[in-house]
């Protein structure tokens, strides 16, 4: 095959990752100074990539004067992330949540409203109210490509970043990578570097055992992360998994926070409620696995005794946003809401901040712990962020960036780095005989269910980490045979690391917090005294994965005692019958 | 090393009558977030080159002419 010679751009601030963060950083990083070159680099299409390609039906965290406060917000996160929370990365973005959705407003996204022209909040947390629904909110790609036309971002499709390029002081100056159609090493030298790939959605195995089945969007590979950890950057909290209560089979969000308004709830096989709140959490996942595992599972997301038009307009939202083939799903089973119950089940592990609170360590700035490398999204450490948080910290991420390159002069680079990830990720497409990715990916990635889903188990983690380390060795002899097949190669060992990862971080925590997301079998039991604390992860110096405590920020927040367990009673309580 | 060829059935579907790939039409390829769809440049028609589907339907949404469906992939169904 003819891979044309290499590609050199240059920017000022290059943005990795077109989904949801990545627009809107390239956008304000303009916006605060049109002189700046900003790139935005994307290994899909700007127009259709990211978690939210098909759009969002909803805002789940929407802090909006009137009916709810940053405070109470950040208290409220800083309970369903059992306190290891630095709570002025939440407030940052509680406090600029409604500034985001004024803008994303006057951009031209369309939000519920009421009558009176005030945003139709919905509540679905535990404590306040944060849910607003976008019954239109597939326009959300459309919209924000405007934006990028307008500011005139340079935009580069379909290539895929494998490594950032450092500078002689540790610095962010660019980032390695490759056209994933022609297979062309490209090197973009930026001064600063904003990262926005997403969650690490390809760790575990759906158990349909289908690949690309995942909760998330698969071509969130992980790519984000394992960047990071190359360039220096700690990570937090990485032991903090994401798990979803999902459709069994289909994979996607059951969306009990969509249909929780309207009535619908999620229930064991008897049809009765088991939890008192929908709102996805660590401890709502290990009420939903107890009950899975009980005598009255399996779990469903019950609607069929809701209205006939309470469930048509469900239906409306449901299968034109986010997920839109899940009408199709259900007719293919004879699943109609009306009729019968949906069957649910537990997801694949992953990181995602976004959810849970597993990512790339950032400050209320957007910063990483490497300078000039930046942040933001499902990737970025602030716990429980979705798409508004996404928005908001790639807003900071955005200016921030600019304010450093005013600041800052460019570096020296040393060539050498250039040329070992050249011919590192090329190897691949030179080599005739070894291993393609999809089997490589698929043990992998099944060793990760069997090895590291909770319960997670000491000797079982590290069985895991042996397994892994094989697979490593086998990756040294993986082939790709068309430069597709080497995105894919290269995905594996963003996998690959991501995996070691989750075991690494899992096994340093020895106690039990975060419900399901970190049960470990043999210390079933939370232990503030000595794990009072976040976890970060990084490369040391001498390249070996370490892990070291890092002490939780003072709270700006205190809360008090009865805020403090209000997640731990989620499980619906019984009254005594009197017989 | 050998290699075997395994057949498996894809979820993307395009109705050839339908699709104008021949008239330079590459709308379904473009935007796909996996780059799972190519142009068969003897037939000028688009196709799914790669069982990796995300069933996430831009390729059905975006296509000028409707011509392409999506499936849930079989083992999902």
């Amino acid at each position: 095959m003819n891979i044309p010679e290499p590609l050199i751009m240059e920017t000022d601030i290059l943005v990795v990752g077109g989904g949801t963060a990545g627009p809107m950083a390239a956008v304000k990083a303009k916006e605060k100074n049109p002189k700046l070159r900003v790139m935005l680099l994307e290994k899909a299409n700007v127009k259709r990539s990211g978690a939210i390609s098909m759009g969002m039906d909803g805002l789940n965290n929407a802090v909006i004067p009137g009916h709810a406060t940053p405070e109470q917000y950040t208290k409220e996160i800083t309970i369903a992330n059992d306190g290891i929370v630095n709570q002025k990365t939440v407030y940052a973005y509680a406090s600029n949540s409604y500034k985001t959705i004024q803008e994303l407003d006057r951009w031209g996204v369309k939000f519920e409203k009421d009558e009176t022209g005030d945003y139709a909040m919905r509540k679905v947390h535990h404590l306040g109210t944060y849910v607003l629904p976008m019954p239109e909110g597939h326009h959300m790609k459309k919209i924000l490509y405007r934006q990028l036309k307008r500011t005139r971002v340079d935009v580069v499709n379909r290539v895929i970043g494998t490594r950032i390029i450092t500078d002689k002081q540790g610095r962010a100056a660019g980032l390695m990578g490759f056209d994933c159609r022609t297979g062309q090493f490209t090197v973009i030298r930026a001064r600063a570097v904003i990262l926005c790939c997403g969650a690490a959605g390809r760790i575990g195995l759906p158990s349909s055992g289908y690949l690309f089945g995942t909760y998330e969007n698969p071509t969130n590979a992980g790519d984000g992360y394992a960047m990071a950890y190359h360039a220096g950057a700690e990570l937090a909290n990485l032991e903090c998994f994401q798990i979803n209560p999902l459709i069994k089979d289909y994979n996607g969000p059951a969306c009990a926070y969509v249909t929780g308004p309207f009535g619908g709830y999620t229930a064991n096989s008897h049809g009765e409620r088991f939890i008192e709140c929908d709102y996805w959490s660590g401890q709502m996942m290990w009420e939903f696995y107890n009950e899975l595992q009980s005598g009255k599972g399996p779990v469903f997301l019950k609607l069929d005794h809701l209205a006939e038009e309470t469930i048509s307009n469900i239906e409306v939202i449901l299968h034109t946003n986010e997920r839109p083939s899940r009408g199709r799903f259900h007719d293919g089973r004879g699943t109609n809401y009306r009729q019968k119950m949906i069957e649910m089940h537990i997801s694949e592990i992953g990181f995602c901040s976004g959810h849970s609170a597993s990512g790339v360590w950032v400050n209320e700035k957007a910063e990483t712990t490497v300078p000039g490398l930046y942040a933001a999204g499902d990737m970025a450490s602030v716990p429980h962020n979705y798409m508004l948080g996404a928005f908001t910290y790639g807003w900071f991420a955005g200016e921030n960036a600019a304010q450093y390159c005013a600041d800052t002069a460019a570096g020296e680079v040393d060539e050498a780095q250039i040329a070992a990830e050249r011919a590192r990720v090329m190897a691949p497409l030179n080599r005739s005989n070894g291993i393609p990715p999809s089997q490589l990916e698929y043990k992998l990635r099944r060793m990760v269910n069997d090895y590291l889903q909770p319960p997670k188990v000491t000797r079982k983690m590290e069985l895991g980490l042996e397994r892994f380390a094989e697979i490593g060795e086998d990756i040294r002899h993986m082939t790709a045979a068309d430069p597709h097949e080497l995105m894919r190669a290269m995905e594996v060992q963003h996998i690959h690391d991501c995996a070691n990862m989750a075991a690494h971080a899992s096994l340093f925590r020895t106690e039990s917090r975060w419900g399901l997301y970190h049960y470990r079998a043999d210390f079933p039991e939370r232990n503030d005294e000595e794990w009072f604390t976040h976890c970060h992860l990084r490369k040391s110096a001498a390249g070996a994965m370490e892990s070291i405590k890092r002490p939780v920020e003072p709270y700006i927040l205190p809360l008090d005692d009865e805020e403090k367990t209000a997640y731990q009673r989620l499980r619906v309580v019984k009254e005594a019958v009197n017989v | 090393m050998t290699y075997a060829i395994q057949r498996t059935t894809v979820p993307v579907i395009v109705d050839e009558e339908k699709c104008i790939a021949q008239k330079g039409c590459t709308v379904c390829v473009d935007v796909c977030p996996l780059d799972l769809l190519a142009i068969d440049m003897l037939k000028g028609k688009a196709y799914m080159k790669y069982d990796e589907c995300w069933y996430c339907m831009p390729c059905e949404k975006d296509c000028p002419t409707g011509a392409v469906h999506v499936d849930i992939p079989y083992l999902l169904r």
